[in-house]
């Protein structure tokens, strides 16, 4: 297998998209990432997405996108794997350049969720769920979510103002970055006084779903100094129904994926200087990162306690804002966090830029843990 | 809302039944075909207990599609008495009443309608236990 | 009517929503003066299936028997979820005794259930099921400032007829059945609230079909009232069932026992069912009990039944008395609600 790098990167702000369509958003995102490269044509293209067969009733999005591009005639792939559709597209993109099959990839994930109603976003973030024994109980995921934050407090007596600090901390880093949907910071006694989503989840604790598209161009490693390279990229799945597992407050597709990823890339936890979580609400965060080796189980929460957004000898944690406060447009937000990392390593975050990274991880999940996409960037 | 779909439920759903694996005698809900303890093909359906304990539980407010008249509900993870787990709305109840460990019995509701001329699924759900004072542990 | 057999209850059980509203509170939106405390209301997710759904479940743990034994399955009721559909075979499927089963609805305004009594007692008497099942459930409808609104409830009672046996709770000893064309109370297809004929349901309507189905059973069998330790009599309000027990030459004690509909209201098919259902849970052994349904439009049937010693062993079902004691109060405006009484 031949190492892969990255070439050029693009995205558009996470918002509300009233004017824009799938492909106006696929197609600028794209534009951007091919331009950014600086390269030929890409030979593959690569389509991630959750809903849109649901909201807009649209199938088919690789040919689809692929025409929108002007790149008719490539051979495309849609993905979905819910919340880390962008992920596992990447995923099979990466695999695609190191097997030596193409040589220039573009992937790309597309997201639009505001052509739907309140009601149907509720069911469409559902929908990686078993629809026949879980979704029909009438849950939503804000709700799974709500039943294991619940244990986790109850279990290892953390309180939700520590947990809720994963949120402040999310959106001190989204202030200033220019293409998260929510870039202004919010006060914990804000959070915690919003509404309830799902008891005893509150409504400012969860991420907001929008619209949006990211994309990067893949291709072999050139071996020349700042280039960003696929340091590693695993997949792991878990069991459907968190009813059959056998500790809801540990996502096992996590720990699986990660595992498995620092063996690949050859490094410990201690190297990763920058980290993009699948922070879909506050809990799941904080399980993440523990499932992850960050922090001990039950502990996970004193990452963001502290005074200091990033603590030294930690990773920064979703230095855009995070699924929380960039926004979550849902099968595109697995992309934005490997770009986002990609920024970060290549120095390009701006105002959210941290100190010389080397190491960047990026964890996504699709359902309530039944599937993790873990990738690793590392700035040769 | 699909007829088949529904239908092919219906009967794990209206009685609760799962499947136990003949050979090392894991229990499954909903049914599967591969036991994920020891691999075996045999299961057999099994008739779960109708009883247990609460183990978390949320209120749903925003609710999905074609739930939305029954908001805010219930919803918890059971414990049942034979070990195995269920989601299921609770009902009976004031969300404020709930409390892990509070022991629940599945009953027999609807779940949604198709709106007034589609057909209506019916299932489970779960509430406290329908008892005199004395017989409630 | 007697049957060639010797058949009795083996089994039955009520249910009762937790829902309830006090007629004060029907009054201080409508005015008016309560004519009972408070009456059954069922959640938004319930409805007749539900309803009967439980009642069944009741009736097979109390009867002790296999449901794939049950070799019939009739449902009385007016308020059918489905105009066609069965409500009997989702209950045959929730109890698990289909599919070799006979299974239907029964439409007799408010003797719907005593109606499936009377088929449920010649299958068995027949020989050709060993069990048969018999519901009258209800989600009854009253037109919101109608009078019937301050009574109309929730509830059903499920009651499982087998040979006479040693699993026999109250045997049979003989049935009437009195049916005119009696236009007292009626709901045309496709409306959702009943009309009825005012005061024109009492005398014409209620008490002869009552009186005359009663007179003719105890008539056929030779008793007179004082040879009945318990009455039973359709109770859409507080008032008929008492007045026809006095005409009928029962005092309190006989009706009291099945009187519920003071805390539960009007269930419709359910309201016989019930009383019979609170008048067993207390009955002793040889205690005979007359049953009296109602049904506009109009009919009654009548039954007598002994109460046998199995009656008197120590169960853990939910006696009625539980279910009435079991509710939660809610007001006028989620009661719309939990009805469907608002457009949306």
């Amino acid at each position: 297998m031949r190492s892969v790098s990255i070439a050029g990167v693009g995205l558009t702000q996470v918002s509300e998209h009233w004017e824009r369509s799938l492909a106006d958003l696929f197609v600028e995102a794209a534009v951007k990432a091919i331009e950014d490269a600086d390269v030929e044509e890409p030979e593959a293209v690569y389509v991630a997405n959750s809903g849109s067969s649901y909201i807009q009733g649209q199938l088919n999005l690789g040919a689809m996108m692929a025409d929108a591009l002007g790149k008719a005639g490539v051979p495309a792939f849609t993905v979905e794997a819910g919340a880390a559709s962008g992920a596992v597209a990447f995923h099979e993109g990466v695999k695609a350049v190191a097997s030596g099959l193409y040589d220039i990839v573009l992937v790309g994930g597309v997201e639009k969720v505001s052509d739907a109603s309140p009601e149907e976003i509720a069911r469409f973030l559902s929908m990686p769920e078993d629809q026949e024994y879980t979704a029909y109980t009438g849950i939503t995921n804000f709700g799974l979510n709500a039943l294991i934050y619940r244990h986790y407090m109850e279990r290892f007596g953390v309180r939700q103002e520590d947990i809720a600090m994963l949120a402040v901390r999310c959106h001190e880093h989204a202030e200033g970055c220019p293409h998260a949907m929510y870039p202004f910071k919010l006060s914990l006694e804000r959070i915690l006084s919003s509404p309830m989503e799902a008891d005893p989840l509150h409504i400012l604790e969860c991420s907001g779903t929008g619209d949006g598209a990211a994309a990067v161009i893949i291709q072999p490693s050139k071996g020349v100094s700042g280039e960003v390279e696929v340091a590693a990229h695993s997949l792991s799945t878990d069991l459907i129904h968190i009813t059959g597992r056998p500790d809801i407050v540990t996502f096992e597709a996590v720990k699986r994926a990660s595992e498995k990823a620092f063996r690949m890339a050859g490094i410990s936890r201690r190297d990763v200087d920058v980290v993009e979580i699948h922070d879909e609400t506050t809990i799941t965060g904080i399980i993440s990162l523990e499932d992850m080796g960050f922090a001990e189980k039950g502990k996970g929460a004193t990452l963001f306690t502290g005074q200091e957004p990033a603590v030294s000898g930690k990773p920064s944690v979703n230095t855009f804002g995070g699924l929380k406060a960039r926004g979550n447009p849902v099968g595109a937000t697995g992309l934005y966090q490997i770009v986002e990392i990609a920024m970060q390593l290549e120095g390009e975050a701006g105002r959210c830029q941290v100190d010389k990274p080397e190491f960047g991880l990026a964890q996504s999940l699709g359902g309530l843990g039944s599937i993790c996409a873990i990738t690793i960037l590392r700035r040769h | 809302m699909s007829v088949p779909r529904y239908w092919r439920e219906s009967k794990y759903r209206y009685r609760l039944i799962g499947k136990r694996c003949m050979r090392c005698g894991a229990l499954y809900y909903p049914r599967r075909a591969i036991c994920t303890r020891c691999g075996s093909k045999e299961l057999e359906e099994h008739q779960l207990s109708d009883r247990g304990r609460i183990v978390s539980w949320t209120v749903i407010r925003n609710p999905p599609k074609d739930y939305e008249r029954f908001a805010p509900y219930v919803v918890a993870l059971v414990e049942l008495e034979d070990g195995i787990r269920i989601l299921s709305q609770i009902v009976d109840v004031e969300p404020e009443e709930v409390k892990a460990g509070m022991m629940v019995e599945a009953t027999f509701r609807k779940i949604r309608e198709d709106g007034t001329s589609g057909i209506i699924e019916y299932g489970y759900k779960f509430r406290p236990p329908v008892e005199s004072k004395q017989d409630s542990s | 009517m007697r049957p060639s057999r010797p058949v009795g209850i083996v089994g039955y059980g009520a249910y009762i929503p937790m829902g309830r509203l006090r007629t004060s509170e029907i009054c201080r939106v409508w005015g008016g003066e309560p004519p009972i405390e408070e009456k059954a209301v069922s959640a938004m997710d319930e409805d007749a299936v539900t309803i009967a759904v439980e009642c069944a479940r009741y009736a097979l743990r109390r009867a002790n028997i296999q449901p794939k034994e049950l070799g019939a399955i009739y449902v009385g009721t007016e308020s059918k979820p489905y105009a066609v559909k069965p409500c009997g075979t989702i209950v045959a499927e929730a109890i698990g005794a289909s599919p070799q089963v006979a299974a239907a609805d029964y439409e007799f305004a408010c003797k719907a259930g005593t109606e499936a009594f009377q088929t449920c007692v010649a299958l068995v008497s027949s020989g050709m099921v060993k069990y048969a099942m018999a519901i009258g459930a209800d989600t009854a409808q009253g037109r919101p400032a109608d009078p019937l609104e301050y009574t109309v409830a929730c509830g059903g009672a499920a009651f499982i007829f087998g040979p006479r046996s040693e699993k026999t709770l109250a045997y049979l000893e003989g049935s009437y059945s009195y049916v005119t064309d009696t236009p007292d109370f009626w709901r045309r297809a496709h409306e959702i609230y009943p009309r009825h004929g005012g005061r024109f349901t009492g005398e014409p309507a209620y008490f002869k079909h009552i009186i005359e189905a009663a007179r003719g059973l105890m008539a056929e069998l030779g008793y007179g009232p004082n040879d009945f330790k318990y009455a039973v009599f359709h109770q859409p309000n507080v008032k008929f069932p008492i007045r026809v027990a006095r005409m009928l030459g029962f005092g309190m004690d006989a009706i009291k026992p099945g009187l519920v509909v003071q805390h539960v209201g009007n269930t419709y098919a359910g309201s016989t069912p019930i009383g019979l259902a609170a008048t067993l849970d207390q009955a002793r052994c040889g205690d005979r009990i007359l049953v009296v349904s109602y049904g506009s439009g109009a009919g009654s049937d009548a039954f007598s039944f002994v109460v046998e010693d199995r009656a008197e062993v120590p169960n853990r079902d939910p006696p009625v008395s539980l279910f009435i004691s079991r509710k939660r109060y809610i007001d006028y405006a989620t009661y719309i609600k939990h009805r469907g009484k608002i457009l949306r």
